[in-house]
């Protein structure tokens, strides 16, 4: 079994090397240097932390948003060419597929996160780069295993992407979105906002806490907060594999 | 294409997904849970930098900037009054802005109307003198602002002399066909608060002499209002 998830988990790094996925990150890496460079012409002070703010952001977003699409298109690309039914035909247990293909996706993960950490390196010291690298990795293993879940579950590129980026965005921002909630409801904003913060509460429940992740500050300052990389892991690791859980439910209660 | 039942799923599997939900919930349930932080007013960025982050389009990031200098009062879970802000930056992010987009009223509302109207009189004059800045720079436009500067500088901070030195701009700066006769004829009034009559009158008479008063009414009563000021200053 392991070796059959493999094979499936190389040619999908396969077909990510032949959509010259590695090219369109080299591609979005020049621009972001090149404006880093304009950047560097136009800020008066702080240049440094102008440039390091914008590759930071720009690349992180690139990734999730390369990621996402390559993930999506790719099932929906094996799904309507009966790639996909062509191999569940053969002797391969439908879990052995998804993990394979969930490894595959996490090893192109892997790969956009060093790319894009690669930069950082030069801008700010070696160790806050090579952390933000690793939680850009296990940002994108998330976003890998989401992006999986909802195609198979949706089966539409555009629809899919919609479900990623929005949950991605939502993840990103129920930290915020909460302490809001809260306020309004502690300063007597009457039931209806009691009752909304609750539910922002319940829906944080089934959400990666994502605005931990990858946080440009790390890069900047040395007495900014350093996460708990530990912690970091854990959640990455406990979401991935409910999402793939997920998407195996799906997948094995689905008739071709 | 239909779907298998639940029934035919492995309780395996079944298991393994509940497993890993009550893990997310404790994972959830264990993480910090957010808290409010109050973050400080940063420095503005430059206006080239402003001009080249605007993609073209220096209106859209001027109203996009303004927004967000007007909610950081009220950052998520925490509400700082207006009173504790850096009004040095909060002056510079205006600035900014207006650069950004010189016509729009936005910024001088909000100088004159949120950020002078805290109780802190150093800050009140902050505002104030920025608003008296900008009004020189287009006075025609922008003479609503210092005309309520001229009330605040009377009423709030007491201080006559500024309010008379901000209404005198508004008299001689503010000449444009849309501006009102009433913010023209502020510094009469201020002058006449001051004991300054001599100085009242003649302005006022020059005014009544000038035949920009077309309304029988309003020359009237300022004709009535010269006549009693020279009766005043005979006293």
């Amino acid at each position: 079994m392991t070796s059959k998830l493999l094979t499936i988990a190389h040619y999908t790094l396969l077909e990510a090397a032949r959509n010259k996925l590695l090219r369109l990150a080299l591609f979005i890496l020049a621009i972001g240097l090149a404006i880093t460079l304009f950047l560097k012409q136009v800020a008066i002070t702080e240049t440094r932390e102008f440039q390091l703010t914008f590759l930071a952001i720009l690349y992180r977003l690139a990734a999730v948003f390369v990621l996402a699409a390559f993930v999506i298109v790719s099932q929906v690309r094996e799904a309507n060419d009966k790639v996909m039914e062509l191999m569940l035909s053969r002797d391969l247990p439908r879990s052995s597929y998804l993990f394979g293909k969930l490894l595959g996706y996490l090893g192109v993960a892997l790969v956009l996160a060093f790319i894009f950490a690669l930069p950082q390196a030069f801008f700010a010291d070696l160790p806050r780069a090579s952390l933000w690298g690793l939680s850009l990795f296990l940002e994108l293993a998330i976003v890998a295993a989401l992006s999986l879940f909802c195609v198979l579950t949706l089966n539409q590129v555009v629809s899919s992407l919609g479900a990623v980026l929005g949950c991605y965005a939502l993840s990103r921002s129920m930290a915020a979105l909460q302490l809001i909630g809260a306020s309004q409801a502690s300063e007597g904003g009457g039931v209806l906002s009691r009752i909304a913060d609750y539910a922002l509460s319940g829906i944080a429940f089934f959400l990666p806490r994502l605005d931990l992740f990858t946080h440009t500050g790390w890069l900047l300052r040395r007495d900014t907060y350093v996460p708990d990389v530990p912690w970091l892991i854990v959640q990455c690791v406990v979401y991935t594999v409910l999402l793939s859980l997920a998407a195996l439910f799906d997948l094995r209660r689905r008739n071709f | 294409m239909g779907k298998r039942s639940l029934s035919a799923l492995p309780w395996q599997l079944k298991l393994g997904l509940l497993a890993a939900l009550v893990l997310q919930f404790v994972v959830h349930g264990l993480t910090p849970a957010p808290h409010a932080r109050a973050i400080d007013l940063a420095v503005p960025p430059s206006n080239a930098a402003l001009a080249a982050t605007s993609l073209g389009e220096p209106l859209g990031l001027s109203k996009a900037l303004m927004l967000y200098l007007q909610a950081f009062d009220n950052q998520p879970g925490i509400s700082i009054p207006f009173r504790d802000l850096d009004y040095a930056r909060v002056e510079q992010w205006l600035a900014r802005i207006m650069a950004l987009d010189p016509q729009s009223q936005y910024p001088l509302l909000s100088a004159s109307r949120l950020y002078a109207e805290v109780p802190i009189e150093a800050k009140q004059r902050r505002m104030l003198d920025f608003v008296y800045q900008a009004f020189l720079q287009d006075p025609n436009r922008r003479w609503p602002w210092l005309a309520h500067g001229v009330v605040l500088a009377k009423h709030r901070l007491k201080d006559l002399p500024l309010a008379s030195r901000y209404a005198a701009a508004l008299r001689q700066y503010a000449t444009g066909k849309d501006v009102p006769r009433w913010a023209q004829q502020m510094d009469i009034f201020l002058r006449e608060d001051m004991n300054e009559l001599e100085s009242a009158k003649v302005l006022l008479g020059g005014l009544l002499q000038s035949g920009k008063i077309n309304d029988p009414h309003e020359w009237h009563f300022l004709n009535e209002k010269l006549k009693e000021l020279e009766k005043r200053s005979q006293e």
